[in-house]
């Protein structure tokens, strides 16, 4: 549904007319087939039947992932997931306000994620669960800002990773910025140098944020990888609503060279990210990567997929499933056995259980957080306000309770 | 001041419903487009999803694609193309998804919409509603809770009204989208769904003037003055001072720009003192605005100094805190009884 070089518009009058609400049968079978491909350009390491594809040009950037190594990467996505899918249910049950699931989407995370190295930045958006994961991110750490007992609270510069950011597009001329200091301090230039990443979807390149972003970019060559996720939805709206082209074509237009890879690939955004970085180190940047993929959950736990989108397209990504290819392939190649995948998920489900204990049993903020750390010089008139509800607080308890 | 003009608005004379305010606000978006077919509603997910609260439930699937737009996910976007359908002879009705969203588009209303009628003296009109779900009291995560009325209150040429309950929601946007004035229309989204406010509207009675305050009730020992979710909270505060022997005045402001002070005046005069309760921050605010304006009005009358129970004087908190950082009826009680202390 979402690869405009395929999508074609039907001609007015042709065949039955099309509705909002109900699509003719034509333009369904465009949209998935378009869905199903991602276009000619597509990069493909392992297919969704667990096949290697050979890539000449991007083959050397996984010629060190071994049997091990894939096992690494099929563990950090079946955690992830299992992760995700433990947070979703702990929103169910009423333990957290909200939830963004990453559900689809573990490979473009875990392959880009584990692409990086620990001097580099990564500026998340709100679903880099994944990432989040890969860059040593205490996945507890993540509950707290979906409980909404915190803003989110982990050591930023120690894991590389920034705060989540939710106001679609803001974080891309951030992480756009920290790239041009990284340029500026001489962090750029040979293999050890330092490079940035930066997370958002396809409906927020429609941002003026996302447009400026690339035009800063561009013009101070600035050492960022534009990892947009093409989860194929923002919201309601189907990529089509946000662009005429394929996204990574867009990049073409700003000067820098833009790459679509399948984001359901965990061995084809791992090579693909560490290229486009190792660009970045070199100078050559920036790059724009359009991982293809598809959000398999809601937007989020307070959304109803059902009023806009089609369950056959549901159903046709499932076969493209980005840790069943990995099985698949592991287990045709004799690169794991049963025992293997059968400790994994002991693992993951420990996992789970401990952060649904972790979850179950994290205190409430005291209610001076309200008044901490606004501003970093003393503020007398907000100490006086904080000193004020205290004491009005506390005279409740001299009360006799609440 | 002069009062500004009201534009009329026809309404197709349709049954009394009992509506919610969410409800009514649909009803009152069907109404408008049905009187007036360059009306149109754009926003993120308006459509098929027909918005995150499901406000504009069912209008695409009855006006069409062109007149309920969902629209590329940009905010700057949204109401930039607006004006330009504005000034085409369109009268759009924007929807930003949550106030906490609305400031990539915060250059386009304050560069342009607000000022195309004067920069133009009066040839170009801008009759764009912008509709904003605002406040906290959802639990929800940052950037969905925030009350940034002021600023819009504080940025001249532009209107700003707010809405509590399901009567005026229905009638005071179709007033808005009517008025060829742009308007930032707030409208509290924890109320939305409330099946306790649910009341009965009706799209033949003839509406109070757009930008006027009203007083919902009559006391003499305090006046409240609030808007949007705070007049629920007052109007509670109300009953349970009552209990005490106190009577309260509840004014809902509805108008904050310009702000219709006359009946707040009033009411002080009769009590001499003043409460006035908002969700956003207290410093620089509608609160701030109307402790200086009464101050300067009734100042012989005030027993007390002006009160303000407002939200905290910092960022919006983890939602977990918001019951601390929202004022609610104890918090107004104990305003009232320190402003009677006095
Ligand atoms: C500036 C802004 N406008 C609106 C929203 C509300 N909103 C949250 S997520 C979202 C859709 C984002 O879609 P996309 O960029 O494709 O990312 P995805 O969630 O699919 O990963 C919207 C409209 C927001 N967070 N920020």
């Amino acid at each position: 549904m979402s690869s405009p070089e395929q999508w074609t518009r039907p001609e007015p009058g042709a065949g039955p007319a099309a509705t909002a609400a109900e699509p003719t049968p034509e333009q369904v079978i465009a949209g998935l087939r378009a869905t199903t491909e991602g276009g000619t350009e597509l990069t493909q390491l392992l297919n969704p039947e667990g096949e290697r594809l050979a890539s000449p040009r991007f083959d050397p950037y996984v010629a060190d992932i071994d049997a091990e190594a894939l096992r690494g990467l099929y563990k950090d996505m079946v955690l992830v997931r299992r992760a995700d899918r433990e947070s979703n249910a702990m929103q169910r049950q009423g333990q957290l306000g909200i939830w963004v699931p990453l559900l689809g989407q573990e490979a473009a995370q875990i392959g880009s994620g584990r692409a990086l190295q620990p001097q580099d930045m990564a500026f998340p958006s709100y679903r880099e669960h994944g990432v989040a994961y890969a860059r040593g991110v205490d996945f507890r750490e993540l509950l707290g800002i979906f409980r909404c007992s915190d803003h989110g609270g982990w050591d930023f510069k120690r894991h590389g990773f920034h705060p989540y950011t939710i106001v679609i597009g803001n974080q891309v001329l951030n992480a756009t910025g920290y790239a041009m200091g990284q340029k500026f301090e001489g962090k750029v230039g040979d293999d050890d140098g330092e490079a940035t990443i930066v997370y958002f979807g396809d409906g927020a390149t429609s941002q003026g944020d996302v447009h400026e972003g690339f035009v800063w970019a561009a013009v101070y060559d600035a050492p960022v990888v534009f990892f947009c996720q093409n989860n194929q939805w923002a919201i309601s709206e189907p990529t089509e609503r946000q662009s005429r082209l394929p996204l990574y074509q867009r990049a073409r237009g700003y000067g820098f060279e833009g790459i679509r890879v399948d984001g359901n690939d965990v061995l084809g955004c791992l090579a693909v990210s560490r290229w486009a970085l190792e660009e970045c180190r070199r100078g050559n940047g920036p790059v724009l990567i359009e991982a293809f993929t598809y959000r398999m959950d809601a937007h989020t736990t307070t959304d109803d997929p059902t009023r806009y989108r089609l369950s056959d397209e549901l159903e046709v990504w499932k076969h493209k499933d980005p840790i069943e290819r990995v099985r698949a392939h592991l287990a045709r190649t004799g690169g794991a056995d049963q025992a293997f995948f059968d400790d994994v998920q002991a693992e993951a489900d420990r996992f789970a259980a401990e952060l649904r204990d972790f979850c179950f049993n994290m205190p409430d903020p005291p209610p001076e957080r309200i008044f901490s750390e606004v501003y970093a010089d003393p503020s007398p008139q907000l100490d006086a306000q904080r000193e004020e509800y205290l004491s009005y607080l506390s005279g409740f308890a001299e009360a006799g309770g609440h | 001041m002069a009062a500004p003009t009201q534009s009329r608005v026809e309404s197709p004379a349709t049954q009394v419903q009992q509506l919610t305010i969410g409800k009514a606000l649909n009803q009152g978006l069907r109404a408008a487009m049905e009187a007036d077919k360059k009306v149109i509603v754009m926003g993120e997910d308006v459509g098929k999803l027909g918005g995150v609260f499901r406000i504009t439930d069912g209008l695409q699937k009855d006006f069409g694609e062109h007149r309920v737009l969902d629209t590329p996910l940009a905010e700057s976007g949204i109401i930039g193309t607006a004006v330009g359908l504005a000034v085409r002879g369109f009268r759009p009705v924007c929807e930003i998804q949550f106030e906490g969203f609305i400031f990539p588009g915060f250059d386009q209303i304050s560069s342009q919409l607000a000022k195309l009628h004067y920069r133009t003296q009066g040839k170009i009109k801008v009759p764009i509603v912008i509709r904003v779900p605002f406040g906290g009291g959802i639990g929800a995560v940052e950037h969905h809770s925030e009350s940034p009325e002021s600023l819009f209150a504080h940025t001249p040429g532009l209107r700003v009204v707010s809405c509590s309950n399901p009567v005026d929601a229905y009638w005071m946007l179709r007033q808005a989208i009517a008025s060829d004035d742009p308007v930032l229309f707030f409208e509290p989204k924890r109320l939305y769904h409330s099946g306790a406010l649910k009341a009965p509207v009706d799209p033949s009675a003839t509406p109070e003037p757009l930008y006027t305050s009203k007083v919902l009730r009559r006391g003499d020992t305090a006046t409240l003055v609030a808007y949007g979710p705070s007049v629920k909270v007052c109007l509670d505060a109300a009953t349970a001072a009552e209990e005490d022997g106190m009577s309260l005045d509840v004014i809902d402001l509805r108008t904050l720009s310009p702000l219709d002070l006359g009946p707040v005046f009033e009411s002080v005069r009769r009590t001499g003192r003043l409460v006035t309760v908002s969700e956003s921050s207290g410093e620089s605010s509608i609160a701030s605005e109307i402790a200086a304006r009464v101050q300067q009005e009734c100042f012989y009358s005030l027993e007390a100094p002006v009160l303000r129970v407002t939200g905290f004087d910092t960022p919006y908190p983890p939602s977990k805190l918001e019951e601390h950082f929202l004022p609610d009826l104890d918090r107004v009680l104990h305003a009232v009884d320190r402003a009677l202390a006095w």
